[in-house]
């Protein structure tokens, strides 16, 4: 227990993926569920760090930057669309979010 | 176990007192170069020409009472100062003073330590310091702190933008991220940087006056604009804080230009022989002087420029300041790969 | 030893920061959390010697992707968290079920990696023996390896920034 392996980083990484996961399937408020899908990328990343760690090549590292990359890219333009549909129907709740157009 | 945990504690006590203090009393230097830039004398009653003026300020301000409005958010409310003021002050952990000195018969750097990514992290820490002013003025519960606040975050961001160009220009011509190797990289090459890069060091000075919401980028905090800015509602040690906040930022600011542009802890003229009588000065004395006279600098700018208009500030920033350090970062690149 | 508590440490902040955010029902406390748990993330990559990573956590996502949650959770300004048509029993069930599944997984990792003690099959170097350190490292990677990908990942963020103003205009 008190040697760090790379199986308790993939154990930390398996519970936050499964914490965002959690988080995405059970709340509505699509900037909760949003916020979920970056733990899950946090997750990932974890797991790719660790990975370069134990195989000591730092291309896990290398991935790791582009998913940081994507996600911003991703949040900006997922942030975009709920800006421009709470502009039209004034809520957040995905239950509502159920009409192609308003 | 006396080298992992006493020293740098030792050091990191030093350096927060000799920082706090220099912060109270920057707040007396600004009132009085002020006053001097408009013919009077500023602060003159409290102690001999004024001089105890910060102490009487702080027990002021200790003394107040303690309000929060009344449906503000209590946690994110006192928490909203201390997420300001935190940034400015952990930057000074990699922040050189000066070389491995002599001390009490041990060879101690005067610096608390000195990882890798230096520059990095004080862009990284610096980035942080956003999320107090939004929560500052959010917390607040009413409307005018919150136009404040979040017209304050986008200057602060879109600045950012600018700065971390200007400091990738400076990566590639130092070669190198940690603080203490491009002193080191200043001293080899003979020449301070500011020689070298002179349009990344007016980008750095002008993005880092917008970075601390000083004049003439003090748009967000001004008296005159939106009743005050986003700590209007904040009264007593909270109000010191955020100021606390500012004006170690200042010093951030300062004490990076200096390391980056002005060669840190060197003297003038580094690798000319004749002028070593001037190592008689000890190098942090060389470092605490610079660092004062860009601090004087930025003063000496508010008691003379007038104000921005929001939009005027914004389009400097992004049409004018970022392009331009890009500029630079290409041209930089293209001269250190033929040099 | 030292590195035992502190993974714990971290381990147990990240996990716990993930679960508030998960649950809090008011969004601006939601949001903080993640700030918090990305703090320590980024700690947990210094213990994994990855500095560089540690760095670019801190600067994009701590202090770009969060900061833009947190702007748009101010202008859609919604205090409490709407959870309406909320079935209690359906929470409770799902919650159930996906905590099974991650169960299950732990028992596979923990049963593979005992049974297979750290193969450390080592990737070949590609020339990365003259460049020290973390950061001369990734950058010696991103830039002869992996070129392409770097290039398309620029124009990517190029089309979302282009992306994002045109979806946040009032009027194109």
């Amino acid at each position: 227990m008190l040697e760090i392996t790379t199986a308790h980083y993939m154990v930390l990484s398996a519970s936050l993926f499964m914490i965002g996961v959690i988080g995405v399937m059970v709340r509505r408020n699509i900037i909760i569920i949003f916020m979920s899908i970056e733990l899950m990328l946090n997750a990932v990343n974890i797991n790719l760090a660790a990975f370069s760690y134990q195989l000591e090549h730092v291309v896990g590292q290398v991935f790791a930057v582009f998913v940081i990359a994507v996600a911003a890219a991703e949040a900006a333009v997922g942030l975009g669309i709920i800006l421009a549909f709470y502009r039209n129907k004034e809520t957040v709740n995905i239950d509502e979010m159920n009409v192609m157009r308003w | 176990m006396v080298d992992i945990f006493v020293i740098p504690l030792l050091k990191i006590v030093i350096l927060l007192n000799a920082i706090l203090v220099s912060v109270s009393y920057m707040t007396l230097l600004e009132r009085k170069v002020i006053a001097w830039a408009q013919s009077r004398l500023g602060p003159m009653r409290v102690g001999p020409r004024g001089v105890l003026q910060p102490i009487a300020d702080a027990l002021k301000l200790m003394m107040k009472e303690d309000i929060t409005p009344a449906k503000a958010d209590k946690w994110v409310f006192t928490l909203a100062p201390m997420m300001v003021l935190v940034p400015a002050l952990i930057v000074f952990a990699v922040i050189p003073f000066g070389p491995e000195v002599n001390l009490f018969g041990r060879l101690e750097p005067l610096y608390i330590t000195d990882i890798n990514v230096g520059l990095l992290y004080i862009v990284s820490v610096a980035s942080l310091g956003v999320y107090g002013i939004i929560l500052g003025g959010w917390a607040s519960n009413s409307k005018y702190p919150l136009l404040a606040s979040l017209r304050a975050s986008a200057q602060l961001i879109s600045y950012e933008v600018a700065v971390t160009m200007t400091l990738v220009s400076m990566i590639v011509t130092a070669g190198t991220l940690s603080m203490v190797g491009i002193v080191e990289a200043q001293r080899e090459s003979g020449l301070w940087f500011l020689f070298v890069q002179p349009v990344a060091f007016v980008l750095f000075f002008i993005g880092g006056l917008a970075e601390t919401n000083r004049a003439p980028f003090d748009m967000p905090e001004a008296e005159q604009e939106l009743t005050g800015g986003f700590h209007t509602e904040y009264s007593g040690m909270r109000f010191a804080l955020f100021f606390l906040a500012e004006y170690a930022n200042m010093i951030v600011i300062s004490s990076v230009a200096t390391t980056l542009f002005m060669g840190g802890w060197l003297r003038p003229f580094p690798a000319v022989e004749a002028l070593g009588f001037l190592d008689l000065i000890p190098s942090w004395i060389w470092f605490i002087s610079k660092t004062f006279a860009f601090l004087y600098v930025f003063l000496w700018i508010r008691a003379t420029l007038p104000r921005y208009r929001y939009d005027q500030l914004m389009r400097l920033g992004w049409k004018v300041l970022i392009p331009i350090a890009i500029g630079n970062v290409v041209v930089s690149g293209v001269v250190k790969v033929l040099l | 030893m030292g590195e035992a508590i502190a993974f714990y440490g971290f381990s147990a902040f990240i996990l716990g920061f993930a679960i508030l955010v998960v649950t809090t029902r008011n969004t601006v406390h939601s949001v903080l959390f993640l700030v918090a748990n990305f703090m320590f993330v980024a700690m947990l990559y210094v213990l994994l010697s990855a500095e560089f990573l540690a760095v670019i956590q801190v600067l994009v996502y701590t202090g770009g992707i969060v900061v833009l949650y947190l702007f748009v959770v101010m202008l859609v300004n919604l205090k409490g968290s709407p959870e309406a048509h909320e079935d209690p029993r359906r929470l409770a069930r799902t919650g159930l079920l996906l905590s099974g599944a991650v169960l299950a997984e732990f028992a596979a990792i923990i049963v593979y990696s005992a049974a297979r003690p750290s193969a450390g099959a080592t990737v070949s170097d590609a020339g990365l023996s003259d460049v020290g350190g973390n950061v001369e490292q990734v950058g010696w990677m991103l830039y002869t390896n992996y070129l392409i990908p770097f290039e398309v990942a620029s124009i990517l963020l190029l089309v979302a920034m282009v992306g994002a103003i045109v979806l946040a205009k009032r009027e194109l």
